[in-house]
């Protein structure tokens, strides 16, 4: 067990009562309740938390939250770890397992040759042949270790919860928590979230006093007025993750990882998305490192993290400070090391006059200022033990460098407003000069920025700002008059001398000849990176982070950013506001799927529609074919069967005896009213005025500029009353489509349709013997040929059910289409099949009809058409009445000069010279298979089976001027390097007068 | 995800119970047969997809099923205006 050679014996708001045991990279260690996984580290004087992303080199932990580039760590194990989580946000339980993502030993011998991996280094080197990176990425991925993908199924729960608020407040420090206050005040519904587990902020390690009580005490305050209150929702642990279109925002809230393993019950995460009247956003301001060569030495960090982990964690993460600041504020990080009794080694302040209240305490305390002055090397191995300093004048170094002992420094170059989440909206982060920083942009009227993030710099003035944020986003959600009613607790707030802008501490050599000078720790960017970069010709901001990965990591450059923007500037000569920041994006720090995901998996995610016979399909052994949502069988094996021997017998039943199929996901629309005919031959190539009642018709619907995209049958069912037909994948499309022009073209027809797809259940009694089997069941019914003809519909009732039986065909035999209400369906089979036993009825599937089908010729939408052919193209011509009154959709698109070209792909038969060989569907028809590349190509193969009942394979195609080549032969190259010959047929193949469909 | 108010339904829905449509006000031509080809294609293909304000149709898909026109801008994503089809969207800035 380690010591926690770094933890004060008192102090802090952990819990020395409770010890933790956990294990990082194979070590026992200990920490106490209310650690964070990195405060446990530092404790226990874990140095190195993982090595650099390109040059391997060894990483501390520089900050405290969201914004720690290094200490990336993956925790738990097997199915429920999680990788790429940040050790600052990872709450410490007893158990707790976790392991840094290192890099490989590839990318620790990279960091020797550290100068050969300069900005582009592996755009350069591997996208500069076709292929290379292909083969490269993996490697490279691997090494670049950033953890791995758990290997099994998620275990865990994961759910959803929707919200409609008055104000959200983001952030539960002192401005968050003051809107909170002022806005449930005023009455407004408010939910306050923040991404740690407990509320507070910066107040967690406020040494000050507020309203002459502790920060601890005005905290304890806030929260038990906003816990009291009726209309407070508070959600900790809770990171609003994004901030989407009108107020649309989501939190991703961690409820049960900071128990560890044994709590796996219940919901690991919740996604809560929220509309919010209006947000108010306080989310606060994370510090600005300073970029010096080995900046990125372990024992080196934010000036704020130093105080946080000494005030909130009472860790000491060193023995002897060095603070490196250009600002007032780095001073308190100073007297908080001395007051705990630590060295502090000196202050070294860019500017050259200092004369604030907390530079004055400093002096006071004995502590010795160097003023003028910059760090601009950091010493050590792997770990900081000294600092080289010189004097800094204007931009340029002066005198000799020093050099000064210490094991920690700690930076404070100023603060970054954490204004992530307004940029996600679109609006563009603006500079300004006053503060020193890029604050968000006018983000409209439903939003309020209130405290750091809007560049207020004292903890006073976020207080303020934080109440009038509240009672202003309550006004505006309708509650109170937009005054602050409550006065914001005094605080020692000391004038401050403004700050110096320091984006790159100048070096004895220059930039490009200098030890590293870090930018982006995650990404292994530095300064003289974002400077090549410039060089060689990038000026977009938003280029240059894809040539350098400047803020490409998964902190989205949250410390990097505004330093290499600034380089940039720079390097470029603009301005900082002209050269401007990359856009933020969704998720503030990165999600897990199972947060996004919910309890959409599985079937929740991709529902399946089962048709009333499912069950018997099931227990008759099918093998599914997914059609849009639905399951349906493709076909039926039997044991020992191969595919193509049950489609031979499922066919030839078809063809010879008698056969069924489940056709009841075939899309359905009652028509209705006095305009249904008219209304129809608007939407269909052929016309349905003089159709008789009780007869059916073949439709194509057309696009308005020509285009086939679904066909069916559709029948006459009373004098204003019809039924359509549409292709199982597309009903909903096509019933969206009556609607539009119904009601947005011709709200003058009078016509109602009605989606009935699910109402009825289907059974297509298929073959030559089908007439004998239906009539043992359906006496109500004369099914004689006479009495009920090809194309016709009937009623009568089906094994004592009401039923509608068509007499249309999509297999070319005889053939009854027999329609109950769903509800029987399943005892209207059973009975059919009962009926049909004696003749050996065969059920079959989707693969069975369309090789039926294209024995016919006939097409399938979507299959043999592909979104970019007419009727003519298909031999459909046959389908188009061109002399309606109104016309129909498409019809004017028929005679573009365009689709007149003979030279259109046209739908042929092929037949394979060798009579063996099945042609590929997809494969590519070539008039010369000796032709270099680029081969001009002459079509392809849309369909294509072996057919039982010919004894060859048949296939459909598109050709080009196809319609005229018949018996021309063309060549399919196939993957091995067969070519395989074939002759342009008809694409009938099989009864092609339709003899049999009619007897 | 946007936030709709349904002129239908009169209520302020969410996108997902929504479907975009397509640009508003392109009505189609009464006599198609007496257009050039370039005319017939400037209906079907020629849109103005402009920068800022934009009329579009939108369904409410999972609602009501109803068409209705939006005056949207493309920049901010602001919605402007709702009003039924077959009318001209309000004075902007009324919204």
């Amino acid at each position: 067990m380690g010591a926690e050679v770094r933890r004060r014996a008192a102090g802090g708001r952990i819990d020395r009562d409770q010890t933790l045991d956990f294990v990082f990279d194979g070590r026992a260690l200990r920490g106490f309740a209310g650690d964070t996984l990195a405060s446990a580290l530092l404790a226990n004087g874990v140095d190195v938390v993982g090595r650099s992303f390109k040059y391997g080199r060894p990483r501390g932990i520089v900050g405290h939250g969201a914004e720690e580039p290094n200490a990336i760590v993956e925790v738990g194990a097997g199915a429920s770890c999680v990788p790429n989580l940040r050790a600052t946000q990872v709450e410490l339980y007893n158990g707790l397992e976790a392991r840094s993502i290192r890099a490989s030993l590839f990318q620790r011998a990279a960091g020797a040759f550290g100068r050969l991996l300069p900005a582009g280094f592996y755009y350069k080197t591997f996208m500069s042949s076709p292929g290379a990176w292909m083969a490269w990425e993996r490697v490279l991925r691997h090494a670049a270790g950033f953890g791995k993908a758990p290997d099994g199924a998620d275990p865990d729960t994961y759910d959803r919860m929707n919200h409609h608020c008055d104000v959200l407040v983001v952030g539960a420090g002192p401005a968050g928590l003051s809107a909170a206050l002022e806005a449930a005040g005023w009455g407004a519904r408010v939910l306050l979230a923040d991404e740690q587990s407990e509320f507070g902020g910066s107040l967690l390690a406020e040494t000050r006093a507020l309203g002459g009580d502790s920060a601890a005490a005005w905290l304890d305050g806030a929260l038990a007025e906003l816990d009291a209150s009726g209309n407070v929702e508070l959600l900790p642990r809770s990171t609003v993750s994004g901030y989407y279109d009108h107020n649309f925002l989501t939190l991703v809230e961690r409820r049960s990882d900071h128990l560890g393993p044994v709590a796996a019950a219940g919901t690991r995460e919740r996604l809560h998305r929220v509309r919010a009247e209006q947000v108010v956003l306080a989310t606060g301001a994370i510090e600005r490192p300073l970029v010096f060569a080995n900046n990125d030495l372990p024992g080196v960090m934010l000036a704020s993290s130093v105080s946080t982990y000494v005030n909130r964690y009472a860790v000491a993460p060193g023995k002897s400070l060095l603070l490196f600041t250009t600002n007032d504020h780095g001073y308190r990080t100073a007297l908080d090391w001395h007051r705990i009794g630590r060295e502090v080694v000196a202050i070294v302040d860019a500017r050259e006059s200092p004369a604030g209240g907390w530079v004055a305490a400093a002096k006071e305390a004995g502590i010795d200022v160097i003023v003028g002055h910059a760090i601009i090397e950091a010493v050590g191995r792997s770990r900081v033990s000294g600092a080289a300093i010189a004097s800094l004048q204007a931009n340029a170094l002066a005198g000799t460098p020093r050099r000064l002992a210490c094991d920690l420094i700690a930076c404070s170059g100023g603060w970054n407003p954490t204004l992530h989440l307004g940029s996600q909206t679109g609006v563009k982060p603006r500079w300004s000069d006053s503060a020193g920083a890029f604050l968000p942009g006018d983000l409209g009227g439903g939003t309020v920025c209130a405290g750091a993030v809007a560049g207020t710099p004292t903890l006073r003035g976020c207080l303020e700002q934080g109440a009038l944020a509240g009672a202003t986003a309550a006004s505006r959600a309708g509650f109170g008059s937009g005054r602050t009613t409550r006065s914001a607790p005094e605080v020692d707030e000391p004038p401050e001398t403004p700050a110096r802008s320091l984006f790159l501490v100048p070096h004895p050599k220059r930039v490009s000849r200098a030890p590293k000078q870090f930018v982006d720790f995650q990404l292994d960017v530095t300064a003289s990176d974002i400077e090549l970069a410039a060089r060689e010709g990038y000026e977009s901001v938003e280029h240059v982070k894809r040539y350098t990965a400047l803020g490409f990591g998964t902190d989205q450059g949250k410390l990097g950013n505004v330093n290499g923007v600034a380089i940039l500037a720079e390097a470029l000569g603009k301005d900082i506001a002209e050269v401007g920041t990359t856009m933020y994006r969704p998720s503030y720090t990165p999600a897990t799927f199972g947060a996004i995901a919910g309890r959409d998996v599985g079937g929740f995610f991709d529902p399946e529609r089962h048709t009333p016979m499912h069950e018997w399909h099931t227990s008759r052994g099918a093998e599914w074919e997914n059609v849009g949502r639905w399951k349906r069988p493709r076909y039926y094996p039997r044991s020992g069967e191969t595919m193509q021997q049950a489609l031979n017998r499922e066919c030839l039943a078809a063809r010879d005896g008698v056969a069924i199929m489940d056709a009841s996901t075939l899309g359905k629309i009652d028509i209705q009213g006095a305009d249904s005919a008219e209304s129809l031959d608007r939407i269909y190539t052929t016309g349905f005025r003089k159709l008789g009642i009780g007869r059916c018709r073949y439709g194509l619907m057309l696009h308005e500029d020509g285009t086939i995209f679904d066909d069916g049958v559709t029948a006459r069912l009373g004098e204003d009353r019809y039924l359509m037909h549409t292709t199982t994948g597309n009903a909903e499309v096509v019933f969206a489509w009556l609607e539009r022009w119904r009601q947005t073209e011709w709200p003058e027809l009078s016509v109602y349709f009605t989606s009935v797809t699910d109402h009825w259940a289907t059974a297509a009694l298929v073959g030559p013997k089908s007439r004998t089997v239906l009539a043992k069941v359906c006496t109500d019914i004369d099914l004689t040929g006479g009495a009920f003809p090809f194309m016709a519909v009937r009623e009568g009732h089906v094994a004592g059910v009401p039923a509608r039986v068509f007499r249309i065909s999509f297999s070319g035999e005889l053939s009854f289409e027999v329609n109950v209400p769903a509800q029987h369906g399943r005892a209207v089979w059973d009975a059919l099949i009962d009926a049909g036993a004696e003749f050996d009825i065969t059920p079959y599937g989707t693969e069975a009809m369309h090789v039926l089908r294209a024995e016919k010729g006939f097409i399938i939408v979507g299959q043999d058409t592909d979104g970019s052919m007419t009727p003519a193209d298909t031999g459909m011509d046959w389908a188009v009445r061109r002399n309606k009154p109104f016309g129909f959709l498409g019809d004017r698109s028929l005679d573009l000069a365009d689709h007149l070209r003979e030279d259109r792909p046209q739908l042929v038969g092929l037949a394979t010279d060798d009579a063996r060989t099945v042609l590929p569907e997809g494969g590519q028809l070539v008039d010369d298979p000796e032709c270099r590349p680029p081969v001009p190509i002459a079509g392809h193969v849309t369909s294509s089976y072996y057919s039982a009942r010919l004894s060859r394979p048949i296939a459909l195609g598109m050709v080009k001027g196809g319609a005229g080549r018949m018996g021309e032969t063309v060549h399919c190259p196939l993957a091995d390097g067969r070519v395989v010959k074939a002759s342009i047929v008809d694409p009938i193949f099989y009864d092609p007068k339709g003899e049999r469909q009619r007897v | 995800m946007f936030r709709i108010h349904c002129p239908h339904c009169r209520e302020a829905r969410s996108e997902e119970e929504f479907s975009y449509a397509g640009e508003a006000h392109i009505p189609r031509p009464v006599d198609p047969s007496s257009l050039s080809d370039s005319e017939w294609g400037e209906y079907l293909h020629t849109r103005t997809n402009p920068r800022g304000p934009h009329r579009e149709m939108w369904v409410h898909t999972a609602g009501c099923r109803r068409y209705f026109n939006v005056l949207r801008d493309t920049v901010s994503y602001k919605i402007l205006a709702v009003y039924p089809v077959g009318e001209m969207p309000p004075e902007q800035g009324e919204a």
